[in-house]
């Protein structure tokens, strides 16, 4: 789950991390006054989940609590790279001395925490040169102390004041990555003033198998109204805005269909992955969600593991008694309880394919037949 | 020979006394596994199937000589779980459970390579020395023993990528579920080694999915194989910037994508199949 940047900026003041004078705002009024709370020049941010915001036009600099009235009131009609925007961020304006980046992620391969730095801030960091980025990762039994701090502002080239303060910084981020859960937070850019450093960015992305433990932190919506009732039901669901309603169990079978289904030159309405182990009550939730996407036709392919065939047939047979299904069903079914999840479905006047590749084909064909 | 476990691995359940544990458990018994003991904290006396279960890890390792652990414990819990096993001493431990937050994860990941402990997962299927034994959950009739070595990040794919070989006289010498998450404690090339020196395996087939770059990281060591290597990589179709189950299944910036691990794959001398069922033909002309 993305974080809006007053939402990491807060949670970095929380901890210590020193942000810029500033208030979230949802009106051109409290953008002034909070312009006038803040006093002197200010900068008016949309808050988006993407990032890219200034070449948008989604940040604009205001002299006084009027300009920052204008520049809220145009801030707030647009759609930043197809996000409405809500919210903005008024905030003092730094004095910028220079720009460096600082970011803690997971690092898949290594398995391990990475802080990323580079002494080349406020741009994109995919854009920096290697040589000027700082690479070092953390053993999660020891964590961040401060002789790490020193070694990557040694490697930064900092001096003095600003890498006492950058010490403490990077061991607080640390400190904040770790107790919220983060997959990301990254400062971009890390402003030095005089001898101040200032997280004049925050991006924040919070794990969401970790939620369930991060209850203080506001939900942040960012799917569509299906693929949040999918979620609600443990599914994994992307829509793609085809016409064959997709539903098969793991992720990687759900890929596999969607490719199979295109190569016989159909198209897929969506991603969803059934998940492990999801009981009859979930299955049948599933295929109603489908539905929603007003297919053409439902293509259900099961591979049973932890999932068990019987389950699927007997919450199919009960979505098509309660409610009905209006298209037509091509069902794949193997797997753990296979005989007995084709039989129930054949006492309920349905078929079931075997093999994967013919059942996609038949759903093709019935998408495509006018 | 078969890679991790073999037809003499004492295996404990953990979480035996729940729904899937049970179930599993029962598959696991009849597909030949050596089950010696289940745990499951306060039913300590019990017994699921037959099996003994005890309160913790320690004091099943007192009474059986345990090879390996299988968690069936939900995610919420699964970091005290894997501590208990890899502290017990307990040498392979799969992990089934979904959902384990990343920092648990690293967690677990960073004790086990202290303590010597092979991770098989978080979020897998698990690992199936076929006709010897099978930890965790894929259905027991589609793997059958014979020379060919399977490697996979997600699971239900890969049982019927398996159950394709099986129908095309493939059997298999073990099948390696890495996992769905983004930290997990096997790579491709760590299983990939250890099927090169396997003498049972003769070629291996290893199927990857978008995002992150695991099969591009596994293109370097394919390159220095001598056993024929074929790959599947689930998502051809996918969209960029959608999560497509898998914490891992992502394309971001642009990285990760189909074409390039096609690509990275193809330069290393590996077969590439396009869809999941072409994977016995392109295994039949690579043996030739």
């Amino acid at each position: 789950m993305k974080l809006f940047e007053y939402m990491g900026k807060s949670i970095f003041s929380t901890y210590g991390i020193k942000v810029p004078a500033g208030k979230m705002v949802t009106n051109p009024d409290d953008a002034a006054k909070a312009a006038q709370e803040v006093g002197g020049p200010v900068v008016v941010k949309s808050q988006i989940l993407t990032g890219k915001r200034g070449k948008g036009g989604g940040i604009k600099f205001a002299d006084n609590p009027e300009e920052a009235r204008q520049a809220a009131s145009d801030i707030l009609s647009m759609t930043v790279q197809g996000h409405k925007v809500e919210r903005i961020l008024v905030e003092e304006k730094l004095q910028i001395d220079k720009e460096l980046y600082l970011a803690i992620t997971v690092d898949g391969a290594a398995k391990k925490p990475v802080i990323i730095a580079s002494a080349q801030g406020g741009m994109d960091i995919e854009e920096v040169p290697d040589d000027y980025i700082v690479k070092q990762h953390v053993d999660v039994s020891l964590g961040v102390y401060p002789y790490l701090g020193q070694e990557i502002s040694r490697r930064l080239g900092l001096a003095g004041q600003i890498s006492k303060e950058f010490k403490q910084l990077l061991i607080l981020l640390y400190k904040i990555f770790r107790e919220k859960d983060a997959e990301l937070v990254e400062i971009n850019p890390l402003v030095i003033s005089g001898d101040r450093l200032i997280a004049a960015d925050s991006k924040m992305t919070i794990d969401d198998d970790a939620l369930f433990r991060q209850k203080d932190i506001p939900y942040v919506e960012e799917r569509t109204s299906i693929e949040k009732q999918a979620h609600d039901l443990g599914l994994a669901f992307v829509e793609l805005g085809g016409n064959i309603a997709v539903m098969a169990n793991g992720a990687g079978m759900s890929m596999g269909s969607l490719d199979t289904l295109v190569h016989y030159g159909g198209q897929p309405a969506n991603f969803l992955d059934a998940g492990g182990g999801t009981g009859m009550e979930g299955t049948a939730k599933a295929i109603e969600l489908l539905l929603q996407t007003n297919p053409k036709v439902i293509f259900i392919n099961i591979f049973g593991g932890i999932t068990r065939c019987d389950d699927v047939a007997n919450a199919l047979v009960q979505v098509k008694k309660t409610r009905g299904i209006p298209v037509p069903v091509v069902i794949r079914l193997v797997g753990t309880n296979e005989e007995e999840g084709v039989k129930i479905l054949q006492e309920n006047g349905m078929n079931a394919y075997k093999v994967m590749q013919e059942a996609a084909a038949k759903a093709v064909e019935i998408a495509n037949a006018g | 020979m078969a890679i991790i476990i073999n037809e003499n691995t004492n295996v404990i359940v953990q979480g035996i006394t729940g729904k899937q544990g049970r179930f599993h458990t029962r598959q696991m018994l009849a597909y030949g596994t050596k089950i010696v003991g289940g745990v499951s904290p306060g039913k300590g006396g019990q017994e699921v199937e037959g099996i003994p279960v005890y309160d913790t890890v320690y004091e099943a390792m007192e009474n059986e000589r345990v090879d390996a652990s299988v968690l069936f414990i939900p995610a919420p819990f699964a970091k005290d779980a894997a501590f208990e096993n890899i502290t017990a001493g307990v040498k392979v431990l799969v992990i089934v459970t979904e959902h384990i937050p990343v920092h648990d994860e690293m967690e677990i990941i960073d004790l086990a390579r202290k303590k010597g402990t092979t991770v098989v997962g978080p979020n897998t299927f698990g690992i199936v020395s076929s006709g010897k034994c099978k930890i965790g959950i894929p259905p027991n009739q589609f793997f059958v023993e014979g020379p060919i070595g399977v490697v996979a990040r997600s699971g239900t794919l890969t049982y019927e990528i398996v159950a394709n070989l099986t129908a095309n006289g493939f059997g298999q010498s073990t099948v390696v579920g890495l996992g769905g998450d983004r930290v997990v404690g096997l790579s491709f090339v760590d299983v990939l080694e250890k099927f090169e020196k396997d003498p049972e395996t003769k070629a291996v087939v290893l199927v990857g999915e978008i995002g992150g770059n695991a099969e591009e990281e596994a293109s370097l060591y394919i390159k220095k194989m001598t056993k024929p290597v074929v790959a599947y990589i689930a998502g051809k179709s996918a969209p960029p910037g959608k999560r497509m189950g898998h914490a891992g299944a992502i394309i971001e910036r642009g990285k990760g994508t189909f074409g390039a691990k096609v690509e990275a794959l193809q330069s290393a001398g590996a077969s590439v199949a396009t869809l999941p069922f072409e994977v016995p033909e392109l295994l039949r002309n690579a043996l030739k």
